[in-house]
């Protein structure tokens, strides 16, 4: 059982939403889309749910054609950003109602809603109305109802969106766990690139209505298609520059000198596009091969554990995170350290190459 | 700007509160200080709200009282009180330019042209308005426009404080990092007192000089990130803050040793235990947590990639403990033993840290 998107896309006038795009997922599989407001992550999940028909192209599942096959005969559910629940229904029958609207019978629906509810930790709420709950717990109603029924796919457009910071973590644990071992396809929709990390799963990364690259979500964050990917892919924002490779040399903005470490012998000589993440900088050195730069400090945000420092280098801002406190004055000069072993390289297209 | 007092502050949406749970928000003293970067932060209901409505004056409380520079302003309309607040939602007239939008709130207190121009001109060069100053705000996306509503926060240079209500709900992970900063980097340039409301850890700890940490109406605690960081007055706080939450397990301690499931474990403040309480628990955060030879025996769960580091979850005694390792370590396989951080493992006595109240 897998879902296939061959070439498809939607344009709507002359705007183009989705430019062609081709997925294959299997059953049982987590999909996380993550990208940008706008990058196309719902109309994705509308043309495979059947609210909206794509342009061009086609979508197979179970080895049918079903592009025009309508949403009410797709057997998929969805949940979404904002709380959609029956505001005159209370918490049981939210979630019975799709079991209701498929006539099952009234001992199965029991069964299914109260294990349901345990899983989501909706028991003591099933009389309530949704009027009566937290955002947390109107989502889990949302969320099962959507899992009650036998559905083949799950769409969750970025259903944590709009929780609390803590009931979104608490939720990030247990989603994965509801969905092990069921004879669905699950496709997420994030804009946070911590959410598709710790689901693990599939990752697609999207921008602009493309999909850039989609693999097992570990393979995508450590080895990113091009840069885009990795852009999409970082949290804070990857810090990027022009270099030239040159020996056992890197040279940087022109004029700083870095050691090339492991791509000493990995890359030819030439021009690259350097990529570091925020946590492969630091006000200490790590690993075997150690380039040091200095910037202007913008600003130093402290959380805590960490010291989240905003640079100005040659005119453009770089962010560096490391653990511990390391306040520095707005305006100071700081001296950072980057752990070349772990940075990316880009190639000439912005392409991939170690 | 000014010195911002609450004294003995109480609020009960009801009209004639008698018990303690009619209050949203119970008894609050405190005292920021005049330029300060403050932070309220706290869940879904904890009373933070209700604390920014009584400050800017859209609530009168129901007991104590609100000083700005000493004066009582808990009866001043909020016109009266010269406050500036930013929120969850851009609020900006989608007909205006840009200029016009950050030019608003001078002009409507009655500021000459000369000095709006100046004004709008600084602060669109600090926020990099300055390109966009003669174009048409409705044409703008979600991050642009609440760019121009924290411009319009900021314009003034009158007003006894700046309040933000949740003001990134709305905006993309990585736009938000960029206008944290900004948002801290023109509180470093123009210090006026900030009060930051959110639910979002990452946005308090990273913006305030103090965080005040809410739940069920009341503090529970007021300090640095660095102390709320590494000395959590309460289970709550150490829960509330830092990503997994600290991790909280039942202990006994006797003669100043701490034991939890049978294994005794070195602890900041066990030694300070007095009496006898209802609940005792230690509290050690993943950070403070890792594998070692020996130590408390557990049971390897899960493991998450979180990128530069991984979440593990293990089990002792049928209760959870997560640890963080950093990308590139080992982590063992199955079974291994847990080392705890002495300096940052501390014993809890009916959720408040042993040895602090007074």
């Amino acid at each position: 059982m897998t879902l296939e998107l061959r070439n498809i896309s939607q344009r709507v006038g002359a705007n183009t939403y989705i430019h062609d795009t081709s997925l294959v997922l299997e059953n049982g599989s987590f999909n996380v889309l993550l990208g940008t407001t706008l990058a196309g992550k719902t109309t994705l999940m509308q043309l495979i749910a059947g609210i909206q028909k794509p342009t061009t192209g086609e979508i197979w599942f179970k080895g049918r054609n079903i592009t025009r096959l309508p949403v009410q005969k797709r057997n998929v559910s969805m949940v979404y950003q904002q709380f959609i629940n029956y505001p005159n229904f209370n918490v049981y029958d939210n979630i019975a109602s799709p079991l209701r609207v498929a006539g099952m019978d009234a001992a199965e629906i029991e069964r299914r809603v109260g294990s349901a509810a345990e899983l989501l930790r909706l028991t003591p709420m099933l009389k309530r109305k949704p009027s009566e709950l937290s955002g947390g717990q109107q989502q889990r109603t949302a969320i099962a109802r959507a899992v009650v029924k036998d559905s083949d796919i799950i769409l969750l457009d970025e259903p944590l969106a709009n929780l609390d910071y803590k009931l979104r973590e608490e939720l990030r644990d247990e989603l994965p766990k509801l969905f092990q071992g069921r004879d669905a396809i699950v496709i997420y929709a994030t804009t946070e690139p911590i959410e598709a990390l710790l689901f693990g799963g599939n990752t697609a990364t999207l921008h602009e209505g493309r999909v850039i690259q989609f693999g097992p979500t570990s393979a995508i964050y450590r080895k990113p298609s091009d840069l885009l990917s990795a852009q999409v892919f970082s949290d804070p924002p990857i810090n990027t520059a022009k270099i030239s490779k040159r020996g056992k040399e890197i040279v940087i903005f022109d004029r700083v000198k870095w050691p090339a470490g492991r791509v000493e012998k990995l890359l030819p000589d030439g021009d690259y596009t350097i990529g570091i993440r925020p946590h492969n900088i630091g006000t200490a050195g790590h690993g075997k091969a150690v380039g040091a730069i200095e910037g202007r400090v913008l600003v130093t945000e402290l959380s805590g554990s960490e010291s989240v420092i905003h640079c100005d280098i040659a005119g453009k801002t770089w962010i560096s995170q490391s653990h511990g406190i390391h306040p520095f004055d707005v305006g100071s000069n700081a001296k950072l350290f980057v752990d070349i072993d772990q940075s990316l390289f880009f190639g000439p297209n912005n392409e991939f190459i170690v | 700007m000014a010195k911002i007092t609450l004294r003995n502050l109480k609020h009960s949406y009801l009209p004639f509160p008698t018990q303690e749970e009619h209050y949203s928000l119970k008894r609050i003293s405190l005292d920021w200080a005049d330029g300060g970067a403050y932070a309220l932060l706290g869940p879904s209901g904890c009373g933070k709200t209700t604390l920014l409505n009584l400050i800017s004056g859209l609530l009168v409380p129901t007991e104590g009282e609100i000083l700005f520079d000493g004066q009582d302003v808990s009866r001043r309309t909020p016109e009266q009180r010269n406050i500036a607040q930013v929120f969850q939602f851009p609020v900006i007239y989608d007909t205006m330019t840009v200029y016009d939008n950050l030019a608003f709130p001078l002009r409507n207190r009655g500021t000459g042209e000369t000095e709006v121009d100046k004004r709008v001109r600084d602060i669109a060069g600090m926020l990099d308005l300055s390109k966009t100053l003669k174009n048409r705000a409705s044409g703008l996306t979600a991050d642009g426009k609440q760019k121009i509503s924290l411009g319009r926060g900021l314009v003034r240079s009158d007003v006894n404080v700046i309040m933000f209500d949740e003001p990134l709900t709305v905006i993309d992970p990585h736009l938000k990092w960029q206008l944290r900063s900004k948002l801290k980097e023109l509180h470093q340039r123009i210090r006026r007192t900030m009060i930051y409301v959110t639910h979002d850890q990452t946005e308090a700890l990273t913006f305030a000089d103090q965080v005040v940490v809410m739940n069920n109406g009341e503090v529970v605690q007021t300090g640095t990130p660095i102390d709320l960081f590494e000395r959590p007055m309460h289970t709550f706080v150490g829960h509330f803050i830092g990503s997994p939450g600290m991790n909280v397990l039942p202990c006994e301690v006797k003669g100043g040793k701490a034991t939890f499931a049978g294994h005794e474990v070195a602890t900041a403040n066990a030694r300070d235990f007095k009496g006898a309480s209802k609940k005792l628990e230690l509290g050690v955060r993943p950070e403070f947590v890792s594998f070692a030879k020996k130590g408390i025996p557990v049971d390897i769960v899960k493991v998450a990639d979180a990128g530069r580091f991984r979440i593990v979850e293990t089990r002792a005694a049928s209760k959870s403990i997560k640890l963080l390792v950093p990308e590139g370590e080992d982590i063992p396989e199955g079974k291994s033993h847990l080392a705890f951080d002495t300096a940052h493992t501390q014993v809890y006595e009916d959720g408040w840290i042993v040895g602090a109240r007074p």
